[in-house]
């Protein structure tokens, strides 16, 4: 091979985002504690964790705004920390709170932002009107920040991580705290740039959103990756496929005081399911063939159940456990 | 943090012409405040010029040849651009950097912790110079002072402007909310305004005071200020040059340094 198409090869392989081995201490907390992450160009990556599990933290590193204790990051073919500043010219970011400037109209907030980049002013006046359309606040473009709702100030803050047109996008909860429809727009225009070739990076902790959205997913825990592939993928090799849901009242005989659903698990759950677990009221059975345990319940009174496949929230909680993470 | 190093943290500046987009996005804003900025600007100082000047001066003749109002002018100049300059980085660049979190915007983009805090040092001195020809037009109008060196105060009260808001964003880089830049006033700003010459020849206070005053970035200003406004060639020119100066460099890199720990962490 000659030397262009050697180079071409290397652009169309090149990882948007790279991380190696990526430590973060804070004192004696560990809040990333070796996370490895290649990102392919023009997927959508979806790091999955409870609050605290270093999600926030492992982007930051990403971006170069804070410094990791170990480990090596190429964001944009680029080192970081070093070089985050020129690599952060390929990069559009949606952080967790909305920081949009609160005394400029959406088309100014467009305006300013793209000036960090060292845009010219022409270039960025005349990016603002398909900006605002795939935002969907054409009407907004002199409307002030106050009057805008929760979901606008989110779709106008996508728009601005766009102002550059950026290879790869961050997105740190992007839906949080939003109403279905806005999370559905969110979620369209999503996939709308996936499929025009923009890398996705985001982080959530909405099954629904990971399943709907993700290429890939990693789920992350106390620092650490525990698994990482597709969805499918993730569901057939972390979990049973069913999962049978029990609860209400069972008449049949309780043993050592339990009585509803956990009398019942106790005293057949593990004949049936190859994995049981009571949590409050209900007793969850994960199974690979419901058909025996379905019918076993038929003939039970007073018990009440649900049968669905598998899906992630199962494998989620059955790897970073039920405690609450406060 | 802990993790950083005490040598990373206060490394030197890395400045790149990257502030200058953040300068404007402030400038945007003022614009869009302009007139009420400035007469809110000016009608402090004025109340302070025309109300002592008048009512002091009439028990007070004469300070050093000129009429007390005169003496007064400069004082007001370089107080004024002190609070204006010190307001700017304590509570607007406090919202900016933690109640807004508009600095956490610009450092996804690529522009550095080093660009911002700079690029808002550089407008406090603008904000302050913005002010300050306003007052300076106000006392040459009325014919307060001797015009011929009137211009030379325009770099002089930018420099003003960058030292005292470097200090400023030294507060701001460890404040916890906005009622700590209250101490910042009452402890630091008030009582130098009463002992850098400001509406008394520094000469009237006791020798130590005088020696403690001298060491002050204020003291410094007026001396440069007064005599300029008063048609003549300051003493010590480079001297208080330098003092403004250090005040200024020595404030931005602390507070540089105290700002990446907060941020950067």
């Amino acid at each position: 091979m000659t030397g262009v198409p050697a180079a071409i090869r290397d652009l169309a392989l090149a990882s948007p985002l790279e991380i190696r081995g990526l430590r973060k201490r804070y004192g004696d907390n560990e809040v990333v504690a070796g996370i490895d992450l290649r990102l392919r160009a023009g997927e959508c990556f979806t790091l999955l964790g409870p609050n605290g599990a270093g999600k926030t933290t492992t982007l930051r590193c990403a971006l170069g705004l804070t410094r990791p204790s170990g480990g090596e990051i190429l964001l944009a073919g680029l080192p970081v920390p070093e070089r985050a500043r020129e690599a952060r010219m390929r990069v559009g970011v949606v952080p967790q709170q909305d920081n949009l400037d609160p005394d400029f109209t959406c088309a100014e907030n467009l305006l300013v932002y793209g000036r960090y980049f060292g845009l010219d002013d022409a270039t960025i006046t005349a990016r603002i009107p398909e900006l605002l359309a795939f935002a969907g606040l054409e009407s907004k473009r002199d409307a002030r920040i106050q009057s805008l709702s929760g979901g606008m100030k989110r779709r106008l803050t996508l728009a601005r991580a766009l102002v550059n047109r950026p290879d790869l996008l961050i997105l740190d909860e992007p839906t949080t705290g939003l109403d279905p429809q806005a999370r559905h727009l969110i979620w369209e225009r999503l996939k709308q740039l996936t499929r025009n070739g923009t890398t996705v990076l985001l982080t959530t902790h909405f099954m629904d959103e990971a399943e709907r959205l993700a290429d890939r997913l990693a789920i992350l825990d106390a620092g650490r990756m525990l698994t990482e592939g597709s969805p499918r993928e993730v569901i057939a090799a972390q979990i049973e496929a069913q999962v049978v849901e029990v609860y209400g009242d069972w008449n049949g005989a309780a043993r050592n005081g339990t009585s509803g659903a956990q009398a019942w698990a106790e005293a057949h759950a593990g004949a049936f399911a190859r994995r049981y677990e009571v949590s409050g009221e209900t007793a969850f059975c994960y199974l690979d063939d419901a058909a025996p345990l379905m019918a076993h319940l038929a003939e039970q009174q007073g018990l009440r159940y649900l049968r669905r496949p598998a899906n992630l929230e199962d494998v989620f909680l059955k790897l970073t456990g039920r405690d609450l993470r406060d | 943090m802990a993790t950083i190093p005490l040598r990373s943290t206060f490394r030197a500046p890395r400045l790149s012409r990257r502030f200058v987009p953040v300068w404007q996005r402030n400038f945007l804003v003022w614009r869009k405040l302009a007139l009420p900025s400035v007469l809110g600007n000016l009608a402090d100082p004025m109340i302070y010029l025309f109300g002592l000047g008048f009512g002091i001066g009439m028990l007070v003749p004469e300070i050093g040849g000129v009429s007390y109002i005169s003496f007064l002018a400069a004082g007001m100049v370089c107080s004024s651009t002190m609070n204006s300059a010190s307001f700017e980085v304590l509570y607007s660049s406090f919202s900016r950097m933690h109640v807004q979190r508009t600095w956490d915007a610009i450092m996804n983009a690529p522009v550095e912790l080093d660009d911002i805090v700079f690029a808002e040092l550089v407008w406090a001195a603008s904000k302050a110079l913005l002010s300050g020809v306003a007052i300076l037009g106000v006392i040459v109008v009325f014919g307060l002072v001797d015009s011929r060196y009137v211009l030379w105060l325009l770099p002089l009260i930018f420099l003003i402007g960058l030292s005292f808001g470097a200090l400023g964003l030294v507060m701001t880089s460890v404040a916890p909310s906005y009622d700590f830049f209250m101490y910042y006033f009452t402890l630091f700003i008030t009582p130098m305004t009463l002992l850098s010459g400001v509406f008394f020849p520094a000469e009237q206070l006791p020798a130590a005071v005088q020696a403690a005053a001298s060491l002050l970035p204020l003291a410094h200003a007026v001396e440069l200020a007064r005599p300029l406004l008063l048609g003549k060639l300051p003493d010590d020119i480079l001297l208080h040059l330098a003092v403004l100066a250090a005040y200024g460099v020595g404030g931005f890199w602390v507070a540089l340094g105290l700002t990446r720990r907060r941020l950067l962490g």
